[in-house]
């Protein structure tokens, strides 16, 4: 009878156009980022600050190329090794968020009991625990840098997975209960899908919590070919300018982590207005 | 049993008793019998009741006192023998499923093979005039024909009983009205038995065979409007002199029991009464 009835414009992610679209999309922050450098480099070299202050880019480069794999400054391998412990970290304190999150979600009086707690956890300085998680789990295992990752990740991951699994639709709970839904239909059909945003926000901010809680834990001793240690021996020896490329690998590597779970997020909630809105 | 009615209420009340909050009795006396194939409307001012009374029929809420029978059982019973396709103010889509999969996720509660859910989809989705709209998401789509989807999917599993909560609430008029005729075509298509909760008197006349007027604080039923239009209707039936006689009819039903009640206050109304009643349950189920 009346096939119109108010038809939206339909979007649809079109082939050709896409990838220029979101060249397009791009070019602003990499032009950005190029002015940054370009300038860094100028304004450094007509100050003529002093390296131990700021080093130019092109100084921050060389230190990297000079220390790429060897040396006590071994940048690589200490990068690679930080990477494992902070995603070892990550995958850890993900684990056990989701868990603690299901079972808060499941039973109320767990929730009650444990997200006040979880929420002061989360506010204790996480160098306060460093020395003792290099304790507990050994200064030289790079399980203790593990664990102080995996502190720091746990608690937004819970918190956020939790909300998803509870905030959910009253209306779609009821809809459910009219067609005599059990609760792990509920669960499955309602909350999981509800919690999947909530779980990849989480995910991208324990990404960045994971490498910090990592680097911070080196500090308080271990291996030496880590990203922690070189920071603080090159600062002490005052050559910042392994310092700066330092931080600098450890940054790229913090964006390609987020990078990737970006791309993993993108392609398990497509329908999500967040993912929808980056699209477009 | 062609004599039994589909619906059965005798004496039913709710009252709401929430922590120090002073009781509302949000639902008094309440009889009345749905026969197979009808389709009531339930009309009143806002606090009158009337969403509750539907999700007391619905077994989403129970009643205080008074018996509820449905298809010659517990309203519960009925619940769990899938009986009631329920569709709501919102649309309640999930947003991560397709359309398809929206109408499909009865069938997939209630254990239907793979093959006849994707049939009923297809055959539903056909009948509310969905049927290229099967791979969009909700998002795609207007609020009119998101209503449409959430009423194939209350329809697909063939539900004895369709529970209707201001369904057409949200939508503009003339989408309104678009709904209402598509509404009773399928209604004319299927015999499934409609009760109907709405605000609106010509919505309600146009709809129903009956109209149940109620009155506020308490919620009573105050009057019950035969609607006698003939069958089937359609925009013309909106301009008949006895389409507006029984307009005329409701209104002044609404009307008299409004000059009869003052005070009162101006208290939660049904949506308040029925989030109210949410909450609570949500507390005890989570």
């Amino acid at each position: 009878m009346s096939a119109s009835v108010g038809v939206a414009p339909v979007r649809r992610s079109m082939g050709p156009g896409r990838w220029l679209r979101s060249l397009r999309y791009y070019v602003p922050a990499v032009a950005v980022f190029f002015a940054t450098i370009v300038a860094w480099e100028v304004i450094v070299g007509a100050a003529n600050l002093r390296a131990f202050i700021l080093p130019r880019p092109s100084v921050i480069v060389a230190a990297l190329q000079e220390n790429w794999s060897g040396g006590q400054y071994a940048i690589l391998p200490s990068t690679q090794a930080t990477l494992f412990e902070a995603l070892g970290g990550l995958v850890i304190g993900t684990v056990a968020g989701v868990l603690v999150a299901f079972a808060t979600a499941r039973w109320a009086s767990a929730r009650a009991a444990l997200l006040p707690l979880a929420i002061a956890a989360g506010a204790v300085p996480i160098i306060a625990i460093a020395p003792l998680m290099n304790n507990w789990f050994g200064v030289l295992s790079p399980l203790s840098k593990m664990m102080m990752a995996a502190v720091l990740v746990f608690f937004p991951v819970m918190v956020n997975v939790t909300r998803g699994l509870v905030q959910v639709d009253p209306a779609a709970l009821e809809l459910m209960r009219s067609y005599a839904a059990s609760e792990s239909e509920v669960l499955r059909k309602v909350r999981v899908p509800n919690a999947l945003p909530f779980f990849f926000t989480a995910l991208k901010l324990g990404a960045t919590l994971s490498l910090i809680g990592a680097i911070v834990a080196e500090y308080f001793g271990g291996s030496s070919l880590v990203l922690g240690r070189i920071i603080v021996q090159s600062a002490s020896a005052l050559r910042f300018d392994i310092t700066w490329a330092a931080i600098l690998l450890g940054a790229t590597a913090g964006v390609v982590v987020y990078l990737i779970i970006s791309a993993v997020e993108r392609a398990v909630i497509p329908w999500h207005a967040s993912v929808r809105a980056a699209d477009s | 049993m062609p004599d039994q009615p589909v619906v059965h209420l005798a004496g039913v009340d709710k009252v709401f008793a929430r922590g120090d909050q002073p009781v509302t009795t949000a639902l008094e006396g309440i009889s009345l019998d749905i026969a197979q194939g009808e389709f009531v409307s339930l009309i009143g001012p806002s606090g009158c009741g009337k969403s509750t009374l539907l999700r007391i029929i619905g077994d989403l809420t129970g009643p205080t006192r008074g018996e509820v029978i449905v298809n010659g059982k517990p309203a519960e019973q009925a619940r769990r023998d899938r009986d009631y396709g329920m569709v709501f103010q919102a649309p309640v889509l999930f947003e991560w499923r397709t359309v398809e999969d929206n109408v499909k996720l009865p069938l997939e509660v209630m254990g239907a093979s793979a093959e006849r859910r994707s049939q009923r989809a297809a055959e539903m989705l056909q009948l509310v005039e969905l049927g290229e709209f099967l791979k969009h998401y909700p998002w795609q789509l207007s609020g009119g024909m998101q209503q449409r989807v959430a009423i194939a999917r209350a329809l697909a599993f063939e539900p004895a009983i369709l529970l209707m909560d201001e369904p057409f609430g949200a939508l503009d008029e003339m989408t309104r009205e678009r709904m209402n005729s598509e509404v009773l075509r399928i209604w004319e298509q299927t015999g499934t038995t409609v009760v109907f909760v709405t605000h609106s008197i010509p919505e309600a006349v146009f709809l129903s065979s009956r109209v149940v007027v109620m009155s506020a604080r308490p919620g009573r039923i105050t009057d019950i409007v035969d609607v006698d239009l003939p069958r089937p209707r359609n925009e013309d039936t909106r301009e008949s002199p006895r389409y507006f006689e029984l307009v005329t009819a409701v209104r002044e039903a609404l009307r008299h029991r409004d000059s009869g009640e003052s005070g009162g206050g101006a208290g939660a109304g049904d949506a308040g009464l029925a989030s109210a009643e949410r909450t609570m349950a949500e507390g005890a189920v989570g």
